[in-house]
């Protein structure tokens, strides 16, 4: 298979609205004649069925919560980039995306991250008007704020909850169009399957969680905007029932996967506390502007922290960084701390954290000026820690936070199977190899509303509408599939639970895949997860039937797809004989910073899957940077 | 430290209820409920017994989804608390704890301890939007927005949509979450010329819900985890013409 990217060619400024123009459209009396199917609600899959339906395509969205308003995006604090330089500070679409292809390390597709960062200003725009109370300045005009990465103020914000009011945005958008008619919501309700006919994506099976119903849905095109794949590691920054189940579906209906290894450990979570620790929280990183990364200069210094001088402290990011300081982007942070934590300097119980201290700021701005910025990260810091940072210095430590690879998609966001698009996390399409912060909103609301709208409608015109019913081969194909997978989970009847085993899982890829790779550890750990997995079929205990609210069978059947997918997350990672962004290989660094290899590795890795037990096929397509040279990214 | 829970068990919408008793020893301080729930559920599981069913998904204290009374408190009762984020080091040793699902004719249980809160979204659909298409409104700066009203609309939207005003609401009004989008939206000068519409919208159809009047006593704010204001439902009462009959 060769992958084309559809990426046009010519000038990049003027490339997305060439191409625009390019597209065919659906005439307004064909649109409702159309159903487009759209999984999850998040940023991307809330604006794109809001979008959709209000052109006029008839659609019929899912999500597996109670609601479509408590997608994961509701829980991204910071803030949103957009290229507008309202403080004329230097800012522009050019900057936003240099930023965005040197912070991805040079594996993203520029087409792609100039399109992102040219509707970034649309995106604030129309959030807005959606009545998104963004901070102002008393002067009435939108306020912004600078974040790891970047060196100018283009990141807008609401308080600490910018992503809850984002996705307000698109819920009410998506809430009118359900009242309108144009959207038929089913909440709690799973996507299990992928149903193809003929090559094309035609519809999907999806499961009630109420009572267990299997549902055959058609639609003349799909759409999964099902987030990233960050439960694989078990504690995450990702809400519980986060999961890769519709992507990880798709990909064994033949959509290629791309670059599972990108995974991004943010810097600034609340540590560890013990075993029966469920998810990790995230202390936005815009508390890297005012406070002060630090450890005692001498390993196991156990005192507590204002009793440690200053001339004992070490700040290692501002002495090894001094021109981006605590703001470097989030996988060098993360990195640091880890080699600072591994080198015995760490604090806490655990010694796995490090200091993340306001005692200047405090002094400098005064706690109203800090509360108004942080309060409510402070409280909720407070809340679970039972610490107070008004007072002592929070303790942080990296997590895993966001999956910047996911299935292939092309400039058109369509991925290897016509008609299946994939938006937001669950595509690997924006980040290459990290994410900056404040760039996930941008680029789920970016794909939603500004890129599906148009480019899936070209699709929509060059197809046949077909009409099928559930009887179509395929259709009962991927039904039966679903059926014998649940029958399989509640038939082992074993003596483990679900979650010993997702723990367990997640152990072993956060030791051996996680923050640091190397060739032995990728081996072993591929060996470890194959043995648990055979293990889970045979041991797992699922209770109760299928036709009831069964949790256990929902997080069995998620689980069931994270042992495959880590499978693969290390074997990707094992090919990538280099490091960039979040993978970090220890056989290929220079001076403690990630090597990468251009000549060799300077392209996506796109896996497809050749059934089970046999290998995955690799395809790979090469990246070209036209605009922005690859250097040695130098945060120095 | 060892608890006794009294837990509502439900297995769906029909079936009566009833409470069981639920002995958890070992419990950690620094967990927190939910992480308790996991522990106690994952003990039920080896021992062949049925989990106890609850809703929760992000854990950190925004999405909404968790909530159920504990001791007849909505998320327990701790301010500005959901469940999820309350941690086990205010409780101690011995305690005895009842947890029932929120109790609304409006939302019937799914099973256990979760329950159907469909009701609030449709609500939304009747009218809690600005009707603004996808496509190219003006420049976010062209109309300025006074950071006063700006921040009052943002304590309005923080609410997360998680039901407890509703349930420590004796007469299990929705007046606060109403009031709440309603305050939201009217703050702010996008979208007036609907603003009517869309309250009187709202307040139909939180009505054809089966959600009871407000008779002002204000269980809601004390129960509410992200603090909204009672004020929110006065706006919504203040002018008779936008919501014709009042919420109570």
């Amino acid at each position: 298979m060769e992958l084309v990217s559809n990426a046009p060619s010519g000038p990049i400024e003027r490339s997305w609205e060439t191409h625009k123009f390019g597209l065919k459209l659906v005439n307004p009396a064909n649109k409702r004649k159309h159903n487009i199917i759209v999984v999850g609600t998040g940023l991307a899959g809330g604006s794109a069925a809001a979008s959709l339906g209000e052109l006029g395509y008839n659609v019929h969205c899912f999500c597996f919560q109670d609601s479509p308003r408590r997608a994961h995006s509701i829980a991204a604090q910071g803030g949103i980039n957009a290229a507008k330089n309202y403080h004329n500070d230097g800012d522009s679409v050019y900057r936003l995306f240099y930023d965005t292809v040197k912070g991805g390390d040079f594996r993203a597709r520029e087409a792609n991250v100039y399109r992102l960062a040219q509707v970034s200003v649309n995106i604030i725009d129309q959030c807005v008007a959606q009545g998104v109370p963004f901070a102002r300045e008393y002067g009435g005009l939108l306020d912004n704020r600078s974040f790891g990465g970047a060196q100018v103020s283009r990141t807008f914000y609401a308080r600490g909850q910018t992503g809850q009011q984002l996705l307000l945005g698109a819920y009410q958008a998506l809430e009118r169009q359900v009242g309108l008619g144009t959207v038929k919501m089913y909440p709690r309700t799973e996507m299990l399957d992928l149903i193809v006919i003929d090559g094309k994506a035609r519809g999907i099976v999806t499961r009630s969680l109420n009572d267990g119903k299997l549902g055959v849905h058609f639609g003349d095109a799909v759409v999964l905007a099902t987030g990233g794949y960050g439960n694989v590691f078990y504690l995450s920054t990702n809400a519980k029932g986060c999961n890769a189940t519709a992507i990880w579906r798709a990909y064994k209906r033949g959509a290629l996967f791309a670059n599972p290894c990108f995974t991004q450990i943010h810097p600034t979570c609340i540590p560890v506390a013990g075993d029966y620790q469920s998810k990790l929280t995230l202390m936005s990183e815009s508390l890297r502007n005012d406070g002060r990364i630090w450890v005692p200069k001498k390993a196991g210094d156990k005192r507590n922290p204002a009793s440690i001088p200053e001339e004992e402290r070490d700040y290692y990011l501002e002495t090894r960084y001094p021109s981006f300081g605590n703001l470097v982007p989030r996988d060098i942070a993360s990195r640091a701390a880890k080699a600072v934590c591994d080198a015995g300097r760490g604090v806490g119980e655990t010694g796995l954290g490090v200091y993340l201290d306001f005692s200047e700021a405090l002094k400098r701005l005064g706690p109203q000026k800090i509360a108004e910025r942080y309060g409510n990260l402070f409280e909720m810091y407070e809340r679970i820690t039972g610490e107070n940072p008004y007072e002592v210095p929070m303790r942080i430590f990296p997590a895993t936070h966001y999956t910047m690879g996911g299935l292939w998609v092309d400039y058109n966001l369509m991925s290897t199977i016509p008609g299946l698009f994939v938006l937001g996390e669950a595509n690997f399409s924006d980040h290459g190899a990290n994410r900056l912060g404040a760039s996930a909103l941008m680029q789920g609301l970016a794909d939603g509303y500004f890129i599906i709208p148009y480019t899936i409608g070209s699709y929509l015109a060059n197809i046949k509408t077909e009409r099928y019913s559930e009887d179509a081969p395929a259709a009962k194909e991927a039904v039966a599939n679903v059926a014998a997978i649940t029958k399989k989970l509640l038939d082992a009847n074993g003596k483990r639970t679900v979650d010993s085993y997702h723990r367990e899982l997640g152990k072993i890829l956060w030791d051996y895949c996680g923050m640091s790779r190397n060739a032995a550890g990728l081996k072993k750990a591929a060996g470890m997860i194959a043995e648990l997995r055979q293990d889970f079929w045979r041991n797992v205990r699922v209770l109760g039937s299928n036709e009831e609210f069964n949790q256990s069978l929902e997080k069995a059947g998620r689980v069931a797809d994270f042992f495959e997918l880590g499978e693969l997350l290390c074997m990707d990672a094992l090919h990538r004989n280099e490091s960039c962004g979040g993978h970090f290989r220890e056989e290929y660094q220079t001076d403690g910073e990630a090597l990468r290899d251009d000549a060799n590795f300077c392209y996506v890795a796109a896996w497809g899957f050749q059934g089970a037990g046999r290998p995955p096929s690799l395809t790979k397509e090469p990246l070209v940077f036209n605009y922005v040279k690859p250097s040695q990214r130098s945060y120095k | 430290m060892k608890l006794t829970l009294h837990v509502w068990r439900q297995k769906n919408a029909e079936d009566r209820g009833r409470m069981v008793r639920y002995e958890v020893p070992g419990v950690n301080e620094h967990m927190s409920f939910l992480e308790m729930l996991d522990m106690l559920n994952e003990r039920l599981t080896e021992k062949g017994e049925d989990p106890i069913a609850f809703d929760h998904d992000c854990r950190e204290g925004i999405c909404g989804m968790c909530g159920m009374m504990i001791n007849g408190k909505a998320h327990g009762g701790f301010k500005g608390t959901t469940v999820c984020q309350l941690h086990m080091r205010h409780f101690k040793d011995g305690d005895e704890l009842y947890l029932e699902p929120w109790r609304a004719a409006a939302f019937p249980v799914v099973k256990d301890l979760a329950v159907d809160r469909s009701a609030f979204d449709r609500i939304i659909a009747a009218g809690g939007f600005i009707s603004v298409p996808t496509g190219s409104p003006p420049d976010g700066n062209a109309i300025p927005v006074p950071k006063e009203d700006a921040d009052l609309a943002m304590d309005a939207a923080a609410c997360i949509g998680c039901g407890a005003c509703v349930a420590a609401c004796p007469n299990a009004a929705a007046a606060l979450f109403v009031g709440a989008k309603i305050s939201h939206l009217a703050h702010l000068p996008q979208g007036q010329p609907e603003r009517k519409r869309r309250a009187l919208a709202m307040v139909r159809q939180m009505n054809r819900e089966g959600f009871a009047n407000c008779s002002n006593i204000g269980e809601c704010e004390a129960a509410c985890p992200k603090q909204i204001k009672l004020e929110v439902i006065a706006q919504t009462n203040e002018r008779p013409e936008t919501v014709s009959g009042g919420v109570g």
